[in-house]
């Protein structure tokens, strides 16, 4: 057969969108209230799940009486620590491999609202009835709450283990003596303790799921995950169930942040009873459950020591931490990674010699130490580095601008190995700051500082120019329970030009639906309307490790790049066979196929695909798919300018964000609608991180944040007026370029927050206050250095 | 999410809701916007036996001037006062305070009178009921009776209402011509309770003199505090930057507030002060009078 080649006719799709700002796929579903979550999931005779929680942080169990529970009408089951040790499912493994975690409490609790007992009831009311009513007997211990109390080992917290020791794990990265040695020769030093509190990731949606085993004793499992993949083979793992006879599905889910990475006790209490009772059990959680029990982030204390010549150039960094992860040891990180990225603590600059150190400790408060929008500990060390940064500027009364742009890494330096290992693959630092500084007109905001401070007023500008690693991971460095750190991705193109693809993510929110089909779109001249996106069911998606880190972009968009054209190429065959050329003469330009040196014999990918069904060519392979396991060669390393503009009231301490511009670097923009919402979600909860949300404890261990009463989520009166832009530095190793976008917001912008009200306090000689700013801690560090300025 | 198990009334008139109180007693709860009492009943920290629903008691729902007061009935919502004409050109206390409690959802549901008989210290009408100097209107079978506001709040979540008894209406005296009002308040962020809050409300002379000064504070001790003695300070006084600083500090040094994730026993006191005086400046130029220095 052959084509005709009208130009018109094979003008391909006018809809190609990569690089422009089209409107999400899914949110026709989202907007209209008709998304599928794992609460809208009902199943005949399903019944309901409670967990009972311990009101002590420390204490020993001497009885659980299940009686009175029981007896409420419609209560099935009430299942307990012995019950599961009786099946060999009291203790789960945690994801890095470090830790176990009990499942319901065994002999004792160690953090206040454990779980402690699990209740099975025909309504959701009545099994939070009988939970309320199973009678536990404690032995209330003294607590241990702070992590410096923790290390004296005078209390051991966990006797189940075989080192009588609070502390986890010891790990560091560097040149320990050459460190030392450097800031002994150095004309500067400055140090500053520097917490970055136990903040929680609050996804809009809790934690849940439904268990329900078929009529072959197959296991299918609705949950709210990020990593539906790794649940399979953990459950499997944990529960001797074969790994063909489980399916995982992660619906839509409403947010994640981390939150939805690990695998949570819930989960394993309503497998037991789906199993026990031979029923379908949905189990969700309550807003409490979620902020006290699931993984919390951060709550390192970060003693950061910086080095410097009297001119401002950098001569080494010294960071020992001290890190919370509570009662179990229940971080998400790689394997050979327990402090994560944190060794992206050198930033954006040149230091010739660094080393960094951290301790882990348990405590008796909530397990965990996830990646809140971070790439594992990113935000904490760009918090460390980007805080310690203007301590030294103003150590130096240097503009932090200036100190900045003397130590950066230089444009044509990348790829850049730090002091601490990474190779930055490319980077435009001084660019990226000088758009940003440009942007908001830093100089103009400098005199009306001056202006201000000569009346007395406290106005103040922060800057955080930061760089993140993101992409887990190259799989000789990357794994979680020993699987490799790989994404992939399937594309299928139907006869009529449409398809279908899957990927090993899983789309929270990310807009996966809509940037994946933009992607393929891209490279096989496709409408990305017509391309559908499915994740999360493990039947059907190929093995991937999940969305969180940042990885989705970098490591599945690269597996999708690569798997279409890996079609592309099955395409060029029949491409050839339909304008009877060889292969070899076949070329892809403009979106189309055309014979070498005659543009005007073309074909589309359309008609391609039709032909790949219907006439496929002599030899040719029929159908038109590809799959690809993608092990990325490095990391990437997005990066951004953000600054920001505070006014501050003496008087009551309140700081009011004026301006705030984010200036990102994610290297190549698949969708910059997609990047932009991404950019202002993050800067919320950068905001709401640096103002006012933490999970604080008392000295008696209660949990002061178990409510959004507490745990406060910033509206939109609250949240500051977002101005954004961006320079695009690509990633020389990624197919497209592209590095990743969803947690710069979060990582970058505390740090701008917190040296903006630092840099309106310096003429009080104020130089560091812990976030959350309160207004309080505000007001008392005003009111102190007036005092302090008083009495001198 | 999942309160305790109640028992459920919809009255239909106040008579029906005091029929519904006579037989239950102790055991009932009135409902009337539910934005303090739902929310507990769902954390289970409030368990009525019985829930008396004032919603279908439509004749309830009234603003009006009548007998020298704004009448305000049981089941007028917040935002009725909110964006009232009339109330914001002559009850500017109320209108401030209105504006700033809870969030729009709360302020379309929650209730004036409702609020009062929460008897909540945190909750904002307290203050600006005691500085406007309120009366609750309480009907039993027995027939009504007037409480001053200073009475009827007697502790934290407790009224004067006796077992029997509802409350029907508040009443703000109408101001003579020169007064104005204002309410300030820290609040961590919308929806929050108050850090500290206070209710201002200054009528003046014709010679510029204070001749009525009400202030009280919000989340400052077991119930919402009356400051007497900065109110006395007030009165015969030109409102100079002296007048305000002397009696913002008796507002500090009355102030008697619980530390908790808010903020500091020290810190709240000084907030006390500080808008308190915030808003009697805020006052004097509703009022037209410059604050001298």
């Amino acid at each position: 057969m052959s084509i005709e080649t009208d130009a018109t006719n094979n003008a391909g799709p006018q809809t190609l969108t990569m690089g422009k700002g089209m409107k999400r796929k899914e949110d026709p579903r989202f907007l209209t209230g008709n998304g599928n979550y794992v609460d809208d999931m009902r199943l005949p005779g399903m019944l309901y799940m409670a967990i009972v929680h311990s009101p002590y942080p420390h204490a020993n169990i001497k009885g659980i009486d299940k009686a009175a529970a029981l007896a409420v009408p419609g209560v099935k089951a009430v299942i307990t620590g012995e019950d599961l040790v009786a099946a060999s499912l009291a203790w789960l493994p945690t994801f890095h491999g470090f830790d176990k975690q009990m499942v319901l409490a065994v002999g004792k609790v160690l953090f206040q609202h454990q779980e402690v007992a699990a209740v099975f009831a025909e309504t959701r009311e009545a099994a939070r009835d009988a939970a309320e009513l199973v009678d536990v007997d404690y032995e209330p211990l003294d607590p241990v709450i702070s992590p410096f109390d923790s290390m004296k080992d005078e209390v051991i917290l966990r006797d189940d283990r075989e080192d009588k020791t609070n502390h986890i794990y010891h790990w560091d990265s560097g040149d320990r003596d050459g460190t030392q040695a450097a800031l002994d020769d150095s004309e500067v030093v400055v140090t500053e303790r520097i917490y970055a509190p136990r903040c929680h990731p609050a996804p809009l949606e809790p934690c849940g799921c439904v268990a329900q085993f078929d009529a072959m004793g197959r296991l299918h499992f609705w949950v709210t995950s990020q990593a539906p993949h790794v649940y399979r083979t953990a459950i499997s793992l944990v529960t001797g169930i074969p790994e063909d006879k489980i399916r995982v599905i992660s619906p839509d889910i409403g947010g994640g942040f981390g939150n939805k990475v690990p695998v949570y006790p819930g989960y394993v209490c309503a497998i037991v009873g789906a199993l026990i009772l031979k029923t379908p059990v949905k189990w969700i959680e309550t807003r409490t459950e979620n902020l006290t029990t699931t993984g919390f982030a951060r709550d390192y204390h970060m003693d950061v020591t910086i080095g410097a010549k009297k001119d401002g150039t950098v001569t080494a960094l010294k960071v020992k931490t001290v890190a919370d992860h509570g009662a179990f040891d229940a971080a998400a990180d790689p394997s050979k990674y327990p402090a994560g990225m944190f060794g992206v603590v050198t930033g954006s600059y040149q230091f010739p010699v660094a080393f960094a150190e951290l301790d882990a400790y348990f405590t008796n408060k909530a397990p965990g130490g996830v990646a809140y929008r971070c790439s594992f500990r990113v935000t904490e060390a760009s918090y460390a580095i980007e805080r310690g940064m203007d301590i030294l500027a103003q150590k130096l009364t240097m503009d932090p601008a200036e100190l900045r742009r003397k130590n950066f890494v230089r444009k044509d330096q990348f790829p850049y190995d730090s002091a601490l290992g990474f190779t930055y693959d490319s980077g435009d630092y001084e660019g990226t700051m000088d758009k940003a500084l440009n942007q908001i007109g830093y100089a103009e905001l400098r005199r009306e500082q001056a202006e201000k401070r000569a009346r007395g007023e406290y106005m103040g500008i922060g800057i955080s120019t930061f760089t993140e690693v993101v992409g887990a991971g190259p799989s000789k460095h990357f794994d979680i329970l020993g699987i490799k750190m790989f994404d992939s991705a399937e594309i299928r193109i139907h006869p009529t030009g449409t398809g279908i693809i899957r990927t090993g993510t899983k789309s929270q929110g990310q807009g996966h639906e809509t940037t994946w089909a933009q992607i393929v779109a891209e490279e096989l001249g496709l409408d990305p309307q017509n391309l559908l996106v499915e994740e999360g069911d493990t039947d059907t998606a190929p093995y991937g490790l999940g969305t969180y880190a940042s990885r989705s972009t970098p490591v599945a968009g690269a597996a999708l790049a690569l798997a279409a054209r890996r079609v592309r190429e099955k395409a060029r065959k029949v491409a050839a066979h339909l304008l009877e050329a060889a292969a070899e003469d076949i070329e892809w330009v403009d979106h189309k196929f055309q014979v070498m040196g005659a543009p005007s014999r073309s074909v589309t990918m359309k008609e391609v695909a039709f032909a790949a069904y219907t006439n496929p060519g002599e030899g040719n392979e029929p159908g038109l798919e590809a799959s690809l396991y993608y092990d990325p060669p490095n990391m990437t390393f997005p990066h951004g300018a953000y600054i920001a503009v505070v006014d501050v009231d003496a008087e009551t301490g309140e700081v009011k964000v004026r301006r705030f511009l984010a200036i990102d670097d994610c290297g190549t923009v698949i969708n910059p609608m997609i990047v932009e919402g991404q950019v202002h979600g993050g800067l919320t909860e950068g905001f709401a991180i640096a103002f006012m949300q933490e999970i604080p404890y008392d000295e008696q261990g209660n949990n002061m944040a178990p409510n959004f009463m507490e745990y406060l989520i910033p509206t939109s009166v609250e949240a500051p007026v977002w101005e954004t832009g961006s320079t695009v530095t690509p990633s020389p190793h990624h197919p497209i370029g592209a590095k990743g976008v969803g947690e710069s917001p979060n990582v970058g912008s505390p740090a701008a927050f917190v040296n903006a009200v630092m840099d309106a306090l310096a003429p009080l000689g104020v130089t560091h206050i812990d976030m959350p700013l309160t207004r309080e801690k505000v007001w008392r560090a005003i009111r102190d250095a007036q005092a302090a300025a008083a009495s001198d | 999410m999942f309160p305790a198990a109640f028992d459920y009334i919809r009255a239909h008139s106040a008579e029906e809701a005091l029929a519904a109180l006579a037989q239950h007693g102790a055991e009932a709860r009135i409902l009337a916007g539910g934005q303090s009492l739902i929310p507990a009943m769902r954390l289970r920290l409030a368990r009525p036996a019985v829930l008396v629903d004032l919603g279908g008691v439509k004749d309830l729902g009234y603003l009006r001037e009548e007998g020298g007061d704004l009448r305000v009935g049981a089941m007028t919502r917040d935002v009725t006062l909110e964006r009232d004409a009339n109330v914001r050109a002559r009850y500017s206390l109320l209108t401030d305070t209105g504006a700033v409690i809870a969030d729009p959802v709360v302020r379309c549901l929650g209730t004036v009178v409702g609020s009062l008989c929460h008897g909540d210290p945190s909750g904002d009408w307290g203050a600006a009921a005691l500085a406007s100097r309120a009366v609750m209107v309480a009907r039993s079978a027995s027939g009504e009776r007037l409480i001053p506001i200073d009475e009827f709040l007697v502790d934290s979540f407790q009224t004067s209402l006796e077992e029997g008894e509802l409350a029907v209406e508040v009443r703000f005296p109408t101001p003579d011509g020169r007064t104005h009002g204002s309410y300030q308040k820290i609040e961590r962020k919308v929806g929050d309770y108050a850090t500290a809050a206070a209710a201002v409300q200054i009528t003046l002379g014709d010679d510029g003199r204070v001749t009525h000064a009400g202030v009280a504070l919000t989340a400052a001790g077991p119930r919402p505090v009356r400051v007497d003695a900065a109110e006395k300070l007030l009165l015969g006084q030109l409102l100079t930057e002296d007048v305000i600083r002397a009696a913002s500090e008796e507002a500090r040094i009355v102030s008697d507030p619980f530390a908790d994730t808010r903020g500091s026993v020290e810190y709240k006191k000084d907030m006390a002060r500080v808008l308190v005086a915030r808003g009697l400046r805020a006052s004097a130029a509703r009022l037209g009078t410059g604050v001298t220095a």
